[in-house]
């Protein structure tokens, strides 16, 4: 039989032992890892006083920096490369599978895996310092597919965002039932540069995915949520060419907010715009984005599914994406590329593309994984 | 029967390997088995925390979890043992030596969760090892773990050019190759037993 007195000693051994342990860390923790005060200065202009132990990116983050970064910190997406002059030591294993040897020899390093530890000397782009962080208020949720909503976020403070159509935001995810910190993801905004107050997402539901599911499952009109932004180089180039864009699934936001800022310029340039998907029910805002064409008048949409079903009574195109480009680009010699969408689609119109005789550095992507 | 530490050391390499007799140790073997320096590394780091932590885990198990009776729990404790040893083992290494860090500390998190450390443990108990038995054993299965790893990187390495069939491609591949490794050493299985 177990009695009442074993079974509280049982406890309290437990107990107390789990508590030595957590003890020892903590007193470990504060000893050991304490890295005091560290000085960082930047581009030799600005000079910050940090506390030390923590990752760059997560250092530089609380003070208001946002070196960009899709994975939020797990060194799964290679995007937060920041060049450090000095105090940073020897690459660790887990930043060489993204730094290569040119990067090496300039000293470029993964700001995610690097942790703050004496006085640091780094340089970043520039317009990493026009990079805010935004408190903003959900204005409206719509659903755009059975798996993609379109989210507004009304900006409160800072109250307005400068960027180009085609760059990113990160949204900031609140600890909740999937996920036990907090969270950053980038998603591409759909919205126009000149409604400077809002900042619009197309959000798909990736099962079991941390930011999605909070989007579609738990965040409500009126709630408050905090973006940082704006990022990335993916954003239309000011050149004579042809443009070709290529989308599928939410890849659809950056292209939009393209096309809709083309428009509003009276941008001259000849565009078609081909986005993939299964059925006709898997389009995202095929009116509005058929409607452009009225406002721009060298653009084509051509949206190309892969199973429309019997209801749809589809005359459009059919098959890959990839097939559409091929039967309707004569030559790329005078063309660039805007690829929007799955790893796999985007190698696929890549190698489409470069066969057509699209120059492969005039092929701008957002790969999202 | 009983062994000398000596015997028991060799038998955990050879005979008794952790990952090629029991299976254990299987998902850092796998994904970390791509490149000899990484493999030498993460290998390294198991030897030294399966060393101590058997020892450890055999101070605990023998003078808390014997005389309160409480041997159901040591599936548990065993865990909280090895998990903080590794956190505070990665804060010193971190601490006192960057290249050190760069080379072993970095893959201190990925084993702390490694079930060939915990089954360690819990075979010292079930086979009943004194503390320097325990001690070899965890050297010995260390050790023996590092080798498995370190041959695969070497076939892995050997395969970059071969052609394998689509669907073995990457585990596959990886778990035919862990299986017929396991074949060759248990040919060293008739010289001691130790299980």
């Amino acid at each position: 039989m177990f009695s009442v007195s074993e079974f509280l000693i049982s406890v309290g051994i437990i107990t107390a032992l789990t508590a030595i342990l957590a003890i020892i860390l903590v007193v470990a923790d504060a000893f050991i890892a304490n890295y005091g005060e560290c000085k960082i200065s930047i581009n030799g202009k600005k000079d910050l006083t940090v506390k030390g132990g923590r990752s760059l990116l997560l250092t530089l983050m609380d003070e208001e920096i946002f070196i960009p970064s899709a994975c939020g910190g797990r060194g799964s997406c290679g995007l937060c490369k920041v060049k450090v002059a000095s105090g940073a030591g020897q690459y660790l294993p887990t930043e060489l599978p993204w730094i290569s040897k040119e990067e090496q020899a300039e000293n470029v390093r993964l700001s995610c895996q690097l942790k703050v530890k004496t006085d640091m000397s780094i340089t970043i782009p520039e317009e990493l310092f026009s990079v805010r962080r935004f408190k903003t208020k959900v204005e409206s949720i719509k659903d755009l597919t059975h798996d993609i909503k379109e989210v507004r976020f009304r900006l409160q403070q800072p109250d307005s965002i400068e960027y180009k159509a085609g760059q990113f935001v990160q949204i900031q995810v609140p600890e909740y039932k999937l996920s036990s910190e907090q969270v950053f993801r980038a998603y591409s905004m759909s919205s126009v540069p000149s409604d400077t107050g809002v900042i619009e997402l197309e959000i798909r539901l990736v099962p079991e995915g941390i930011c999605t599911t909070w989007v579609h499952q738990f965040l409500k009109e009126g709630e408050e949520v905090t973006i940082n932004g704006p990022y990335g180089d993916f954003y239309l180039r000011d050149t004579e060419r042809d443009i070709i864009c290529i989308a599928g699934g939410s890849g659809n936001a950056p292209i939009k907010s393209i096309l809709l800022d083309m428009a509003e310029k009276g941008n001259p340039r000849k565009v078609s715009y081909f986005y993939g998907a299964r059925t006709k029910a898997d389009l995202v805002l095929p009116d509005e984005m058929a409607a452009i064409e009225e406002k721009l008048p060298n653009y084509k949409y051509i949206p190309v599914l892969s199973q429309p079903v019997e209801d749809d009574n589809w005359e459009g195109e059919t098959g890959w994406v990839t097939d559409a480009v091929t039967k309707f680009m004569k030559d790329g010699d005078n063309t660039e590329a805007y690829l929007c969408g799955s790893p796999g689609m985007i190698d696929a119109c890549v190698k489409v593309l470069t066969e057509k005789g699209v120059p492969e550095e005039l092929i701008f992507y957002d790969k999202f994984a | 029967m009983s062994f000398t530490p000596v015997a028991i050391f060799f038998g955990a390499i050879f005979t008794g390997n952790i990952l090629l007799s029991n299976y254990l140790g299987m998902c850092s073997f796998l994904s970390v088995s791509k490149e000899i320096k990484t493999s030498t590394g993460l290998g390294a780091a198991v030897i030294f925390v399966m060393a101590v932590t058997t020892m450890l885990n055999w101070i605990v198990y023998h003078y808390l979890l014997i005389p309160f009776h409480l041997e159901y729990l040591r599936f548990i404790v065993f865990i909280v043992v090895i998990a903080a040893f590794v956190q505070l083992v990665e804060m010193i290494i971190e601490r006192v030596s960057e290249g050190l860090y760069a080379a072993l500390g970095i893959f201190l998190p990925l084993i702390t969760v490694n079930c060939a450390i915990l089954g360690v443990s819990l075979f010292m108990v079930i086979r009943s090892y004194t503390l320097a038995e325990s001690f070899f054993f965890g050297l010995g299965s260390g050790v023996g773990w590092f080798l498995a790893i370190i041959a695969m990187a070497g076939i892995r390495k050997k395969m970059v050019g071969a052609k394998i069939p689509k669907g073995l491609e990457g585990p596959g591949i990886t778990l035919i190759i862990a299986g017929m490794m396991a074949l060759a050493f248990m040919g060293f299985s008739g010289m001691i037993n130790i299980s």
